[in-house]
């Protein structure tokens, strides 16, 4: 043998000994969960890649949600989708309208053959991502909802009984009014002001936010939110904002940083928004469910969920899509849940998990983290269901925008709601246009 | 009688190997994207691309039709004259001041052209950090001094904000110009006009800066077509458009209808309307303006 020969198999066999057959098929998995929720992502992972030889899911934060639905977008344009994507819920008339871009969990779990109940999921949280038809679409992951939390050291220093937080809107403005008196340069603020002064408040208080049971029932529903209820909302919201009892902090989740460090003494925000404040707070927190007005007929009936969904890509090797069930099945498993609940305050997806929460003294322990819970596990109506609107986040944005001139002083409440009600709706126009089918 | 030289160039093929590079690099960065965006500005598309459906000329007419999308060209127009004038003027100021300066005269100059390696996104964080008001250093200042400062809320602080930012990011750019510019007047003209009796304002508006007008000009279609696209970074960072829509530049309103909204088909419509008028801007200044500057 000559020399080129023996260099030549020498090769041949090295590359015969280094059999990658072996080798987990690696899950992408492209999230919006930063900070402390994004270690707990990456701790999912972990536990499902340790709990098994299969499958690897491999977590990679792609920014805010807007980003990660852009990314998602780009990428399977350029076909180079990933196997699971976090979308937020606003995004899910465009997921749900996108056919051919996604394949429904329902089916990838049927496929499976791993056991799958959709019945075993909370209704409330479940049904927004459910079809029509009674599909399941997307898994739900990360489920929040809008409570209230309050500073209870600035509540002492005011003269305000720590542990009775307030429950109607009424009461808010008292206690802003004493906070201010105290010195309080922010006694009330706002995160997601959309949705949690008209999309939630809405719910809560069973007053519908757009026709046909908020949309759920097809892409001609138009907008409904410049009714009585919310007009009056606002407009006390305005007297507050005159006043300085209620601070505007900025649009989507701005407002969140204010309230660990202790600028703003009250805010409405996500459930989600407990762990940064568990993790951050220097000073003594509670945690109460969202005011209402007390009265109107009906309230407090339930509030609307928040927070994203797992989708599934379409286009992928069908070992990729086993893979997934897997996983799904795995994050749906009473005990992940329930842990997942205890550390982020997300809502626990299944009844299974929330029982074993509950039988495990959590919530006595834990005083106020039932609360999300609580105003959401209730029987829903047609008008509280939830909230599923194309172009979400366009009226999202434009909400924001006209709400912006009410705060700056530049226009009335009923216009501005009246406004934005009218700009959402050429999007609700222009969606149902565009999706005909 | 003298004979012209000419040069010849004598190979056939070199002279197009030697332009493709950057030609190849105009073409894809340029004009293929420029021909994506007409394409897909007479497109209805849903997001994923799935489906695609041509509406001709609809998707203008329906920018045409939104009340914000024309309110944006006021506030563009106003954002850019305040960039382009304000920069000029305060880089002129400070190219002037460097000139004349003896001692540190190497100091002061990289300091005045540091900010411009710096990102317009990290530019646009840096100005919310100081402004910001609740945590800005700045504003608690303004507060303390008297001064009601609220960028989230009062358009014309916002404006304020993106239009500082935008300037302070720039003047580097046209300081270096400027001072080129003036180390390329003859000392003797100055002296002349000295000698003559001249103060040095009469000194600088009757010959330093008519002399300084090729520069001037340049910097002025370069400034202009900057406000116009390159302060992107800034203002999503500073003010993300708001409050309101009151500081939604074109390409701002560009982004957000293309990436957030995932209207791709008016977001190119806006994208070919941008381009026709910064095109169209050039146009004006090179025939126009053009015929004042001395060269």
């Amino acid at each position: 043998m000559n020399r080129t020969s023996i260099v030549l198999s020498s090769i041949a066999l090295a590359f015969g000994l280094a059999d990658p057959a072996s080798a987990a098929t690696e899950i992408q998995w492209w999230h919006a969960m930063g900070g402390p929720l994004g270690e707990w992502v990456n701790d999912l992972a972990k536990g499902f890649n340790d709990s098994q030889k299969d499958y690897k899911v491999v977590a990679t934060f792609k920014g805010s949600y807007p980003e990660t639905l852009t990314a998602g977008i780009a990428a399977f344009r350029a076909g180079n989708a990933p196997d699971i994507l976090q979308v937020f819920e606003v995004g899910t008339a465009t997921m749900m309208s996108s056919k051919g871009a996604i394949v429904p969990v329902g089916k990838v779990m049927k496929d499976s053959g791993l056991p799958f109940d959709p019945t075993s999921y909370v209704s409330a949280v479940a049904g927004y991502y459910t079809a029509p038809n009674g599909q399941m679409l997307s898994m739900p992951f990360n489920s929040s909802t809008t409570i209230f939390y309050y500073n209870k050291d600035a509540f002492k220093a005011a003269g305000l009984d720590p542990a009775k937080p307030p429950a109607t809107w009424a009461e808010v403005a008292l206690a802003a009014a004493k906070l201010k008196a105290s010195g309080q340069a922010c006694p009330f603020t706002t995160s997601w002001i959309s949705w949690t002064q008209l999309e939630s408040f809405s719910a809560w208080h069973n007053v519908e936010f757009a026709t046909k049971g908020n949309g759920m029932g097809g892409t001609d529903t138009r907008l409904k939110f410049n009714g009585p209820l919310q007009v009056r909302h606002i407009q006390d919201l305005e007297n507050m904002a005159k006043q300085g009892l209620f601070v505007y902090k900025g649009r989507d989740n701005k407002a969140d940083a204010t309230f660990p460090s202790g600028e703003c003494a009250m805010i409405t925000a996500s459930a989600g928004l407990l762990g940064a404040i568990k993790k951050n707070a220097k000073f003594d927190y509670g945690v109460a469910p969202l005011p209402y007005y007390q009265d109107v007929p009906g309230a407090p009936q339930n509030t609307v969920i928040g927070g994203a969904s797992l989708w599934v890509m379409s286009g992928k090797p069908a070992d990729h899509y086993k893979g997934v069930a897997s996983f799904f099945n795995y994050l749906s498993s009473p005990e992940v849940q329930s842990a997942s609940h205890k550390r982020t305050g997300y809502l626990p997806i299944t009844t299974a998990a929330f029982k074993l929460t509950d039988t495990s003294g959590f919530y006595k322990q834990n005083p106020g983290s039932d609360v999300a819970v609580n105003q959401m596990i209730r029987k829903t109506t047609d008008k509280s269901r939830g909230i599923r609107l194309g172009n979400f986040l366009q009226i999202r944005t434009i909400i924001d925008e006209e709400l912006e001139q009410v705060w700056a002083g530049k226009a009335e409440a009923k216009a501005a709601l009246d406004k934005a009600v009218q700009r959402g709706n050429e999007q609700l126009e222009r969606f149902q246009a565009a999706n005909k089918s | 009688m003298a004979v012209e030289k000419r040069v010849v160039f004598r190979s056939a093929w070199l002279p197009w190997a030697l332009v493709a590079p950057q030609a190849l690099v105009i073409g894809i960065f340029f004009f293929w994207p420029a021909a994506q965006a007409i394409l897909q500005s007479v497109q209805q598309q849903d997001a994923f691309g799935i489906s695609t459906e041509w509406v001709g000329f609809a998707n203008f007419e329906r920018i045409f039709s939104d009340p914000s999308y024309i309110a944006s060209f006021k506030t563009t127009a106003i954002f850019s004259l305040l960039v382009a004038v304000g920069g000029i003027v305060l880089s002129l100021l400070l190219a002037v001041f460097a000139d004349r300066v003896v001692r540190g005269a190497l100091a002061y100059k990289t300091l005045l052209i540091w900010p411009y390696a710096v990102a317009p996104a990290v530019a646009g964080v840096l100005w919310l950090f100081m402004f910001a008001p609740s945590i800005g250093v700045v504003s608690y200042g303004l507060r303390k001094m008297g001064i009601s400062w609220n960028s989230l809320l009062n358009a014309n602080d916002a404006m304020t904000l993106i239009v500082l930012a935008a300037i302070w990011k720039q003047i580097s750019y046209n300081f270096l110009f400027f001072l080129a510019g003036l180390n390329s007047i003859p000392k003797s003209l100055i002296e002349a006009a000295a000698i003559d009796g001249a103060r040095p304002w009469r000194r600088f508006w009757t010959i330093v800066f008519p002399l300084l007008s090729p520069t001037t000009f340049f910097l002025l279609v370069i400034n202009i077509v900057y406000a116009f696209f390159d302060t992107f970074g800034i203002i999503d960072a500073a003010t993300e458009g708001g409050p309101g829509k009151d500081t939604a530049v074109l390409v701002y309103k560009v982004y957000y209808d293309g990436f957030k909204a995932l209207d791709l088909g008016g977001s190119a419509a806006q994208s070919v309307v941008l381009m026709a008028i910064v095109v169209t801007l050039t146009v004006i200044q090179f025939r126009f303006v053009e015929k004042k500057v001395n060269y």
